[in-house]
């Protein structure tokens, strides 16, 4: 990581092809390798854990119901009845983001969520996802929201273009949030991390002020655990919150 | 629901070729240093087309069996709980009833125990005012039998203590006298004597 000249903080996120020229060839990098990873980590979670099918459940059980009820709630709370028929899609938007970020907790390993083109990507999804969704339930009307209710005709030249520019920001801020927070926090990793080492030539007091660094990151860990759940949470909160506007009638 | 979750699903497909297409033609920013923003490498964009294919995969997968299947177990449960209760409903209101009937027979037999009980206790009372009456009525009938011969005895008595009182009378004349009195003047004095006394 402490590269020859300073800390190479960046390198964690270079993307390199897997299984060599097939991955190349196919554009297969470590990133979507992980995701993979992630995906079958969930669907193992949720296979074994309703396997026993039990009507009192073991903890295995408990956790992934827990999971289901939590992101159901969360979406029949949030849009509405019509939320029923989201469900799945946030369920699967949550638990893909924060498997990522987990994942990317581990030492060795990869955070495909600290990729914009990732993000941007779920992002833009959601976007064109409620747009549709508006679009079909509303029809037209849908773009009476952009001159808000009991607002003065002669502010229109306004607030109209204000309302446009903030709804197509959406996909901008809901991506970046959490691109930046995840690689603010790997970043953050490699830093003190790298402190570790260079403490490290400096001989045997260096060994001892090593301390310092590891037990920030140490510390680190535990917020970036925090960050991995709040960032999911947040992302799929804002998408509950975008569908809940589209299926507003 | 299954019009909302066409919607969804065209929607996502939409969403999620567009996306694609748009990665791909996405402009080359070239920031120096974050590999993030380095959109000239395919491996960048690639991501986002796989990103795309294993997360339809992920919605699909989850939406069409792991999701139901979770959503089975817990419908399986609320209708078991609520049948469950259901029974034990049932059950606490058979206890109820038959708690109810016990506890009326329970009444009912104490009001019969009472009810035998008090006829009991009449028939004895009767009994025993019918035995006193006799005692009663036998007493009274022994009492005025030895009234009538106490009277009948104090008849005689008295009839005897005249005969006494003019023997006695007889002999007192005698022994002051030395002549024996007549004895109809003697019985007429003691009679007149005893006629003045009260007895």
């Amino acid at each position: 990581m402490a590269g020859g000249s300073g800390i190479d903080v960046l390198g964690q996120f270079e993307l390199r092809p897997v299984l060599g020229g097939l991955g190349e060839a196919l554009r297969f990098s470590q990133s979507p390798l992980y995701m993979l990873l992630a995906v079958c980590l969930v669907l193992a979670f949720l296979y074994f854990g309703m396997r026993p099918a039990a009507v009192v459940p073991g903890r295995f059980q408990a956790a992934a119901e827990v999971c289901y009820e939590f992101i159901r709630n969360m979406a029949v709370d949030t849009i509405g009845p019509e939320g029923a028929a989201f469900f799945p899609f946030i369920f699967t938007l949550f638990f893909f983001i924060l498997a990522g970020n987990y994942i990317g907790l581990l030492p060795f390993s990869f955070t495909f969520t600290s990729h914009i083109a990732v993000t941007l990507g779920l992002a833009l999804m959601v976007f064109v996802l409620t747009v549709i969704v508006s679009l079909k339930v509303q029809g037209f009307r849908f773009f009476a929201h952009f001159m808000p209710a009991g607002a003065s005709m002669a502010l229109a030249p306004l607030l109209i273009p204000i309302e446009i520019l903030s709804f197509l920001s959406r996909p901008v801020s809901l991506s970046i949030r959490l691109f930046a927070n995840m690689v603010a926090g790997h970043v953050m990793f490699d830093i003190f991390a790298s402190f570790v080492i260079m403490l490290a030539g400096f001989g045997v007091v260096g060994d001892v002020f090593a301390i310092g660094p590891i037990a920030i990151n140490m510390a680190l860990v535990a917020l970036e655990l925090l960050v991995g759940v709040l960032q999911a949470y947040v992302f799929a909160i804002l998408t509950c919150i975008y569908l809940r506007e589209a299926v507003a009638h | 629901m299954g019009v909302m979750m066409k919607t969804v699903r065209a929607g996502l497909l939409a969403a999620v070729s567009g996306v694609s297409l748009l990665a791909m033609a996405a402009p080359g920013a070239y920031a120096a240093g974050m590999p993030q923003l380095d959109f000239h490498n395919p491996l960048v964009t690639g991501q986002v087309i796989w990103g795309a294919v294993i997360f339809l995969g992920f919605y699909l997968v989850l939406s069409r069996v792991m999701l139901p299947r979770v959503g089975r177990v817990l419908e399986d449960r609320s209708t078991r709980i609520s049948s469950d209760l259901e029974v034990a409903r049932a059950a606490k209101q058979d206890a109820d009833k038959a708690v109810a009937e016990l506890q009326q027979a329970r009444k009912d037999a104490l009001a019969e125990a009472q009810a035998n009980l008090q006829k009991a206790l009449d028939e004895e009372q009767r009994a025993s005012e019918q035995k006193m009456q006799e005692i009663n009525a036998r007493l009274a009938s022994e009492i005025s039998d030895a009234e009538q011969r106490v009277a009948a005895e104090k008849v005689r008595a008295f009839a005897a203590l005249k005969d006494i009182a003019a023997d006695t009378t007889q002999a007192l004349v005698t022994r002051l006298t030395g002549s024996a009195a007549d004895a109809a003047l003697v019985a007429q004095k003691v009679e007149g004597a005893s006629a003045h006394r009260t007895l």
